[in-house]
């Protein structure tokens, strides 16, 4: 038996004051996976979760949570929770108050809210926190409350909006780590929301790339990465460099001018068409040894390894390695096929939105 | 120098606002029944006072219409403010202009067409209609105090607490609630003030058998003010010090309750 959805949006669109902010947007959720919505700020990612969440009625479309409807379902009654992108913590009430406050309305013990209050405020690091105010926490820790006091309800779907936005970075990578770990153990269903393309691609089974409500692409972390189907996501997932390239025929693309072995076919013959590649994977050798000759323009050391921008054939390409080359030297530059990757140009965002939708 | 000059300066605003009502206290322990002669201590006026009818009903009634008024007031100002922050910026800005102009409009105005009002739909004045009347002119000031609270709210607070399986009453008064009570209560208490204060809409819209203490006190202005008044008057300025001084005690335990 093919796996049930347990949520599924189906051809929700969404507007305010006339702009469209969501269009058609179908999305599968699976149980217990883990999905990232990926995408940069203004995209309806926030919109995404809220009508999820219940705070907001698309205009048209259904959500259905294990097969039934829940569009018109009030927020207080769906097994979905939330932690807010501006953590939206009860100022009247201290941290313990906080957490144990969806614990408290489902009826648990006593004895049973504090224990899981303590054993949620040792899970986001903030142990002996209880009595403090919430005025009282900074930014971070606010934002680690909001965490304990959504998952505390043990829900079955958990909806995070740029829960990491306001942590540094080793604290974010601890809490990265907590969370899968936590979703492991309590089997939830994470929809987490970010524009970090990093934390997206170590962190989810899935990842769905949105631009301008709508979605981009999706897929596993790898297929993302390495496989981006248009500019926007090559563009948005890491740097690469998007160079116009003609397809002269299968296996066979041309790039400034030179002829670069590929591995892509059936775009025909003579085509335009965008070309990807990442910048580890150019390799840097002697002038003549490689396909376009250059001389190195920058060089910055980015902790590892040396990114540099190198100019050949009228453009400049932008190449990382572990060996550092200075500025002013002459170099030579080639890709193995199976790194360049080839995508059609969008013809207009309608037609690129309707090539999505299929 | 500088100092004393600026000690001088504030004595004098203090002299200037406090000798009226300290004059109107010395007085109302005078023995005698003059203004312009000290003739001995006494707490006659005050036996008097107590004693007297006329004075004590118009003081209950002043008191229970100001504490009603400001009650129903705030009940339907704060539900009134549900309602304004839930509409979209352009309609709420048109009914806050709303509700400012009964805040500007002429006492006299008011009094006068809610006079005509309870006229026309043949509601003859008694206690009730100077109730209603207060309860009208409330609204406005708890609106003005309120919505400001709601408009700081925690962002998202109501819909976390829905997120979080509450129902939308118990939301809002575990969440919300205590957010906005600081305008509620001065909400209250301006509506409460207001409503003791005023003598115009009072005076237009009382019956024939009811007083308040401002329209005793008008009434008595044609016949000669009997020093009980003064005893009245330094009764009820000692009860607004000692309630703005627990006012003042109680928010700032607040401020460092939250702090
Ligand atoms: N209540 C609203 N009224 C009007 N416009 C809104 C409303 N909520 C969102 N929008 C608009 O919808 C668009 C998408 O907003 P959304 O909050 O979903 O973006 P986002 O992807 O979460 O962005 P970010 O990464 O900055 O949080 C934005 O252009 C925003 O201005
Ligand atoms: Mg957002």
């Amino acid at each position: 038996m093919r796996q049930m959805a347990l949520i599924e949006l189906v051809d929700i669109s969404k507007s305010f004051d006339g702009e469209l902010v969501l269009d058609e947007f179908n999305l599968k959720i699976k149980e217990n996976e883990f999905i990232t919505l990926l995408g940069p700020s203004g995209c309806g990612k926030t919109t995404t979760l809220r009508i999820l969440g219940g705070f907001e009625t698309p205009d048209t479309g259904r959500v259905m949570f294990q097969g039934e409807d829940i569009t018109d379902l009030a927020p207080n009654k769906r097994q979905i929770n939330t932690v807010f992108q501006k953590y939206a913590l009860f100022p009247n009430m201290n941290i313990a108050e906080n957490i144990a406050f969806g614990l408290k309305i489902s009826g648990k013990s006593k004895e049973y809210i504090k224990d899981k209050v303590k054993y949620a405020l040792k899970l986001v690091n903030l142990s002996g926190y209880e009595k403090r105010s919430v005025d009282s926490l900074s930014g971070g820790q606010q934002q680690r409350i909001a965490i304990a006091r959504a998952i505390v309800n043990e829900p079955r779907v958990l909806l995070l909006d740029e829960p990491l936005g306001a942590l540094d970075l080793k604290l974010r990578q601890e809490m990265q780590y907590e969370l899968i770990r936590l979703k492991n153990e309590l089997g939830i269903t994470f929809l987490y929301v970010t524009h970090d393309q990093e934390e997206a691609l170590t962190m989810s089974d899935k990842v769905v790339v949105m631009n301008q409500g709508y979605i981009q692409q999706m897929g596993t972390p790898e297929e993302i990465y390495n496989e981006p189907e248009n500019a926007f996501v090559a563009d948005f997932i890491g740097d690469s460099n998007i160079i116009d390239g003609v397809m002269m025929e299968d296996r066979i693309v041309k790039i400034c001018g030179c002829v670069f072995p590929c591995i892509d076919e059936g775009f025909g013959k003579k085509k335009p068409v965008d070309v990807v590649i990442r910048p580890e994977d150019i390799i840097i050798g002697k002038p003549g040894e490689g396909i376009l000759d250059g001389v190195v323009t920058s060089n910055v050391f980015i902790g590892v390894h040396y990114e540099m921008c190198i100019e050949a054939g009228g453009f400049e390409w932008l190449a990382q390695n572990t060996v550092s080359y200075p500025v002013g030297q002459k170099v030579s530059i080639r890709v193995t096929p199976e790194n360049i990757q080839i995508m059609n140009k969008p013809q207009s965002e309608d037609e690129e939105a309707l090539a999505l939708d299929e | 120098m500088k100092k004393v000059l600026k000690g001088i300066y504030l004595a004098l605003i203090i002299l200037f606002l406090y000798l009226p009502i300290f004059t109107l206290m010395v007085l109302s322990f005078n023995e005698g029944k003059t203004m312009n002669a000290w003739t001995g201590f006494s707490f006659r006026w005050y036996r008097e006072m107590f004693s007297n009818r006329t004075i004590m009903e118009a003081l209950g009634n002043t008191l229970t219409i100001a504490f009603w008024a400001a009650a129903a007031a705030t009940v339907v100002g704060v539900m009134a403010c549900i309602g304004l922050n839930a509409m979209k910026e352009k309609h709420r800005s048109f009914f806050m202009g709303l509700n400012n102009i009964p805040l500007l409009n002429a006492d006299i105005v008011t009094g006068i067409s809610l006079m005509l009002s309870f006229l026309l739909f043949g509601i003859s004045l008694n206690y009730g209609t100077v109730l209603f009347a207060h309860i009208t002119f409330c609204i406005p000031y708890v609106i003005l105090s309120v919505m400001p609270k709601f408009r700081q709210l925690e962002n998202h607070t109501f819909e976390a607490a829905l997120d979080l399986g509450a129902s939308p009453a118990y939301a809002f008064f575990k969440v919300v609630l205590p957010d906005i009570m600081p305008g509620i209560i001065s909400g209250f208490l301006l509506s409460f003030t207001m409503s003791v204060d005023d003598f115009v809409i009072t005076h237009f819209t009382r019956g024939a058998g009811i007083n308040t203490l401002s329209t005793l006190v008008y009434s008595q202005v044609k016949v000669g003010i009997r020093p009980t008044l003064y005893a009245l008057s330094t009764v009820i300025f000692a009860a607004v010090f000692v309630i703005l001084i627990l006012v003042n005690i109680i928010s700032n335990k607040r401020e460092e309750k939250r702090a």
